[in-house]
């Protein structure tokens, strides 16, 4: 990769991201962070039933969010993107109100599973379980809007086991013939639950791209600034025409799969904190500026916490609502 | 009132609709050079060119997936499955995703997209050209299914689909594409989606099907008139979601129900039209409800003999509503 060195204070700078951009990309790792590890202590607590965590994956989610056009472009991302629909602008409420499956809960009223995306206003789109089923679907949408003449990229996130499915192929092949503004970014954290990279592939991601005519990168997932500079990139590609781009961000995840996975501690390399040390470093932060931060997260934290668990339960009957536009043919 | 084709009407019904709606679009395999393999979509390629009627990869999930993305951006497109036996790759984007986006987001997010498909034998397509898939897709809320008879009903159908704001399915009979034809009425009209037809009225016996063997009904009631027999015909139109009261309506109306459909027997829309009818007016019944449906094999042989066998045909259900209303 084509980069200053590790070390050099004006990275960011010569991306064109402002000291006041990278400590608000940093501010959004850290908030996914504590949430992440506030959901897995609710979990554990025996408060909610189910989180599946993102921890390890944030520097790439917030960079890559950066890098889009947050006004116009649609988002399709998967379960662990906690920092990326932060960055899009879901607020921690609205992602304790899910992780709680309450009444308000903006992705699906409580019907989802946490991590289960989705918020019509903010172009994130709704999602499922079975993986990589969103790529076609980011594919339709970027069809969609290059018929329609407007200038928007669709991106779409998963894991590299999840690059196996058929979908993920079926999906490439078709935005590859039509050359659509799609960017794909496989999140690349080493294991599939419990199996490994060594046993999920037999090449790289990246390098699938060129079987179905388009460019494929490998970044490192832990640089934020890395992974800003080649979706910023790819977003550019996406606008002028010159089709999709598939990124596959090297990271490590750090929890386990979800909570019903007994993991083993996994060592890691930290981008969340690297990128910390960074901005410290180009003198944009300070360990002060850090301590006021992490107690503002928490702050919000313990605000929507509460509030989530406060907050009612869809009514019961109320689950027989919206099988249809027309309520009254469904749900009897 | 012009007499079309069945398959005429299926290709009137989206000239209109692309016509009149500027987000409607066509995708699947062959639709546009060739115009389908069937010729459905034949021409429309020449009017509304290559990206309204868009030539896909050989791809399944991929049309139907990327036609839900394109759907839930606001357009509606119409996918076409060559044949429903190849439907089958798409069916996780289908039940999980189609079927599922306006319940699991709450209203959010919907899915306005049609997926027509060609199903039914009868035409030497062996196991893998010839089959109706309905069963699998039925019982699965947050689909609406239709199965057409009649070039007017293909059209008023399919119209009506490509409005719906929801997903559905287009079961176009590929026996009847060239060999049934009718009248279909000038200008725009819609069969609605939910509501089954009454075909024929009788006191003797009520039959309930959808799609091609409702012909054999047809000609069936007529020659069983001749021996004093009334048959009362309901066409189900759409499958899913069932026409309950007009289902309980026709039942009430003879009390001896027989069933048809060329789909299998075993776990068939027939199984949940017996159901309903067994739960709400057991009693009124003078018969047992009867069910003739293709044989619980997993798809019908392309030699003449066994095809034979497994289709229906004017005799064989002549001589089960005969059975029944002599019971």
């Amino acid at each position: 990769m084509n980069q200053p060195p590790v070390g050099s204070l004006a990275r960011h700078r010569e991306l064109g991201l402002s000291d006041e951009d990278a400590v608000q990309m940093y501010a959004k790792m850290r908030t996914a962070r504590m949430f992440d590890e506030r959901v897995l202590l609710l979990q554990r607590a025996g408060k909610i039933n189910f989180h599946v965590s993102g921890i390890g994956q944030e520097a790439a989610q917030v960079a890559a969010a950066w890098a889009l056009d947050r006004d116009q472009d649609y988002f399709l991302p998967y379960y662990r993107d906690y920092g990326f629909v932060l960055s899009v602008g879901m607020t921690l409420r609205e992602l304790m109100l899910s992780v709680f499956a309450k009444a308000e809960d903006p992705t699906s009223g409580g019907r989802q599973m946490p991590g289960h995306f989705g918020h019509k206003r903010l172009r994130i789109v709704t999602g499922s379980s079975p993986v990589t089923t969103q790529v076609p679907h980011a594919v339709g949408i970027a069809l969609a809007a290059k018929m329609k003449g407007e200038q928007r990229v669709s991106f779409v996130t998963f894991g590299e086991g999840s690059s196996n499915q058929g979908d993920f192929h079926e999906g490439c092949n078709f935005a590859g013939v039509h050359k659509l503004p799609v960017i794909l970014m496989c999140e690349n954290n080493q294991y599939a639950i419990s199996v490994p990279v060594h046993k999920q592939l037999g090449g790289k991601v990246a390098d699938r791209a060129i079987g179905y005519g388009f460019t494929g990168l490998r970044v490192d997932g832990n640089d934020p600034l890395a992974v800003y500079g080649v979706v910023k990139e790819a977003h550019r590609r996406a606008l002028a025409g010159e089709g999709p781009t598939l990124v596959e961000a090297m990271m490590y995840r750090v929890s386990p799969h979800s909570t019903s996975d007994n993991d083993l501690a996994y060592r890691t390399k930290d981008g969340v904190l690297s990128f910390r040390q960074y901005l410290i470093d180009a003198g944009a932060w300070s360990v002060e500026k850090d301590e006021e931060l992490t107690a503002a997260i928490r702050r919000e934290l313990d605000e929507a916490t509460k509030y989530a668990d406060e907050a009612p339960f869809p009514e019961a009957e109320s689950t027989l609502l919206h099988v249809y536009a027309d309520g009254s043919e469904g749900g009897k | 009132m012009p007499v079309l084709d069945y398959i005429e009407a299926i290709r009137l019904a989206m000239k209109e609709e692309m016509e009149r709606d500027p987000d409607v679009f066509v995708l699947g395999e062959d639709v546009g050079v060739k115009g389908g393999v069937f010729t459905t979509t034949k021409g429309l390629q020449q009017q509304f060119g290559e990206t309204r009627v868009m030539d896909t990869p050989l791809s399944e999930s991929a049309i139907a997936g990327v036609a839900i993305g394109a759907a839930m951006y606001g357009m509606k497109p119409i996918a076409e499955m060559q044949y429903s036996d190849f439907m089958f790759p798409a069916t996780n984007q289908i039940i999980s995703e189609a079927a599922k986006i306006r319940y699991r987001s709450n209203n959010d997010w919907s899915c306005p997209l049609v997926i027509r498909a060609p199903i039914g034998g009868g035409i030497f397509g062996g196991l893998y050209h010839s089959q109706c898939p309905e069963s699998v897709f039925f019982g699965t809320p947050g689909l609406k299914i239709v199965a057409p008879y009649t070039p007017a009903d293909a059209k008023g159908l399919l119209t009506a689909a490509i409005r719906d704001p929801d997903p559905v399915l287009f079961f176009e009979n590929k026996k009847c594409y060239t060999l049934v034809n009718g009248s279909v009425p000038e200008g725009d009209y819609t069969v609605p989606i939910g509501k089954s037809n009454v075909l024929r009225e009788g006191d003797d016996i009520t039959v309930i099907s959808y799609s091609l063997p409702l012909h054999f009904a047809l000609q069936a009631a007529e020659e069983l008139a001749a021996e004093g027999i009334g048959a009362h015909i309901l066409d189900l139109r759409t499958l899913q979601p069932l026409d309950k009261e007009g289902i309980l309506e026709a039942a009430r109306r003879t009390g001896k129900v027989l069933i048809i459909h060329e789909d299998n027997k075993t776990g068939g829309i027939g199984a949940e039209v017996s159901a309903i009818i067994a739960e709400e007016m057991l009693y009124e019944l003078d018969a047992p409800i009867r069910r003739l449906c293709g044989p619980d094999v997993p798809a019908m042989p392309i030699n003449p003999p066994g095809e034979k066998f497994f289709m229906l045909n004017k005799d064989k259900v002549l001589a089960a509503m005969r059975e029944l209303a002599l019971y």
